[in-house]
């Protein structure tokens, strides 16, 4: 059963805090800045073109990646935050369903998500892409889906940790290597072949690789390396699986 | 019916028993206090009583309900103000408030309204637009007792509710807790180690290492310790207690440089005695007992050690230490 007003909720209290919370927001933009600028500027150099497609651009599709892989993990791992400073406790001894609780961290994170992707859609033109309508419909909505998906793997592992001093584990150990097996950085058919198939259980790389092909459809398959088909059924079913699971642990570890 | 009733309540942590065969009946409309030393087994009865733990056995209920089988509707009609404090420090306190008032349903044409009576009747009004992270001490656990009232719970369960409170604050909450079961129809239930602040309950249960040692209202417990105690220092102390013993048939004893003895009827007994021992008497003192007698009497030990207390200074020191240095 769902109750739309734990939903209500949590994602006010997400969005109002993010929104509030200037440093916040900024370091949330001046990451992928310095990341497509500093980085991808600097690689460019080094990087032949693909396909028509300079190394910057290359990465544009994984930059929207990192931060959707960011801002979701770090929102769910809030819940450790609700935990030590008590918040969850006012939140568990309501008369709401648990399953509503972790639907509704998932959507407040994917929503602070979406919010930060469409400001790094509005970067696009300082790097020579052109987007239509259609194609920023097609990002936000595979960003959307990948957020909750990350999301609710990130809740999973917040279900388990009772401190923050597991945040930099949880960075170190699982976001960072996330990243840089995800193809946001290089194209996974050419990684050594362990790297590679590493890649290729990260849900984050479908995500990252969908939005590849609808940001670059006249690449031919040259950016991307799955069909974008793939890429969705793929994203799909994982969220399908972690919010099952995130759902059936949350209920038993926090009763 | 009972506002809460409690059978054999068992609960074990990896084979410690923390709670054991309790049992316990709220009158409806009361004050309970739950008193006992820290880790006796009070914050695990709560949670149960709560629904966050479930027991190992025995049954809780709490309005009728039962705590394992219906927790949405217990959840429904209790309120709760935790010993760790639960409010969001980035959010105003009316935000803090309007989120519980979402939570618990409180309808629409009511819920600002409502919201901002409690925030009113704890005296806090004028700052409800303030970030929680800007409230002293005192102010939070007022709002947290407001926010428990948001959807006008029938039981409400404080855990310690003036725990790491200054002397002030702490006196400015019992003002208000102690309006809520005439003004809003309430039943309290509340654990406290400071027996002094048990005073104001109707009935208390004491517990220790997990069982139950007493039962009662305050007045029926002190009075299980024979009355007020007469403490009396005279020029010569053996002389006077042979005298005391002999003459007023008082079976008084010396501790210290002091003579002790109980009584029931203080009031006429002073006379009594400076009459028969005359100018002797150097200095003549009453102690009517307290509840920390009652648990000194029945334990052989003080409930509330100097370690412990320190110990929950030290807890929140280290508490707000890790806020401060998360928030960089």
């Amino acid at each position: 059963m769902i109750d739309s007003n734990v939903i209500r909720v949590i994602i006010l209290r997400e969005v109002k805090k993010f929104v509030r919370e200037k440093s916040r927001l900024i370091s949330s933009i001046a990451r992928p800045v310095i990341w497509l600028f500093l980085v991808g500027g600097g690689l460019s150099r080094l990087v032949p073109d693909q396909g028509g497609v300079s190394y910057i651009q290359f990465i544009y599709p994984g930059i929207i990646g990192m931060t959707v892989l960011f801002s979701s993990i770090f929102s769910a791992i809030s819940i450790i935050w609700d935990k030590e400073f008590g918040y969850m406790k006012e939140i568990l001894v309501a008369p709401v369903s648990r399953s509503s609780i972790v639907l509704g961290k998932a959507l407040s994170g994917t929503i602070v998500s979406m919010i930060q992707v469409f400001m790094i859609l509005l970067l696009s033109p300082f790097l020579g892409i052109s987007l239509d309508l259609f194609q920023v419909a097609e990002v936000l909505l595979i960003a959307f889906m990948l957020s909750f998906c990350l999301c609710n793997i990130g809740i999973l592992i917040a279900v388990f940790y009772d401190s923050f001093e597991s945040f930099s584990v949880i960075m170190n150990f699982i976001v960072m290597p996330m990243f840089f097996l995800s193809g946001a950085m290089y194209p996974v058919n050419k990684l050594p072949a362990v790297l590679s198939w590493l890649a290729r259980v990260n849900p984050l790389t479908y995500g990252i690789d969908g939005l590849k092909n609808v940001i670059f459809p006249l690449s031919g398959g040259s950016v991307s390396d799955f069909p974008v088909g793939t890429d969705l059924v793929i994203i799909v079913l994982t969220s399908a699986i972690f919010i099952t699971l995130s759902t059936l642990l949350f209920r038993t570890r926090l009763k | 019916m009972s506002a809460i009733s409690v059978n054999g309540l068992t609960k074990k942590f990896n084979g410690n028993v923390a709670v054991k065969e309790v049992n316990f009946e709220v009158k409806p409309g009361t004050i309970f206090g739950f008193l006992g030393p820290n880790g006796a087994g009070k914050t695990t009865t709560i949670n149960i009583l709560c629904t966050l733990m479930g027991a190992d056995a025995g049954s809780a209920s709490v309005n009728g309900y039962d705590c394992s089988k219906e927790p949405d509707d217990v959840r429904r009609s209790i309120g709760i103000v935790f010993q760790d404090p639960t409010l969001d420090k980035d959010l105003t306190a009316y935000e803090n408030l309007l989120y519980h008032a979402y939570l618990y349903r409180v309808p629409k044409p009511v819920r600002r309204r409502t919201v901002e009576d409690a925030i009113r009747f704890i005296g806090l009004y004028e700052r409800k637009d303030d970030l929680i992270k800007t409230y002293s001490g005192g102010m939070k656990r007022r709002l947290e007792v407001a926010r428990a009232l948001v959807h006008q719970p029938k039981v409400l369960f404080l855990d310690e509710p003036t725990l790491g409170l200054d002397p002030q604050s702490r006196a400015g909450l019992w003002t208000y807790i102690r309006r809520l079961p005439e003004t809003m129809d309430m039943t309290i239930f509340m654990t406290t180690h400071y027996m002094e602040e048990a005073e104001v309950c109707d009935d208390i249960c004491i517990i220790d290492h997990g069982s139950i040692i007493a039962k009662g209202a305050p007045s029926e417990l002190k009075s299980m310790l024979g009355g007020d105690v007469v403490y009396l220092i005279a020029d010569d102390n053996k002389k006077a207690l042979g005298m005391i013993r002999d003459l007023l048939d008082i079976e008084a004893e010396i501790k210290g440089d002091e003579i002790v003895f109980p009584t029931k009827k203080s009031d006429t007994c002073i006379p009594e005695i400076i009459r028969t021992l005359g100018d002797s008497v150097r200095s003549i003192r009453l102690q009517r007992p307290t509840l920390n007698d009652v648990f000194l009497k029945i334990t052989g030990r003080e409930i509330r050690s100097e370690h412990a207390d320190s110990g929950d200074q030290l807890r929140e020191n280290i508490r707000a230490y890790r806020r401060r240095s998360d928030r960089q």
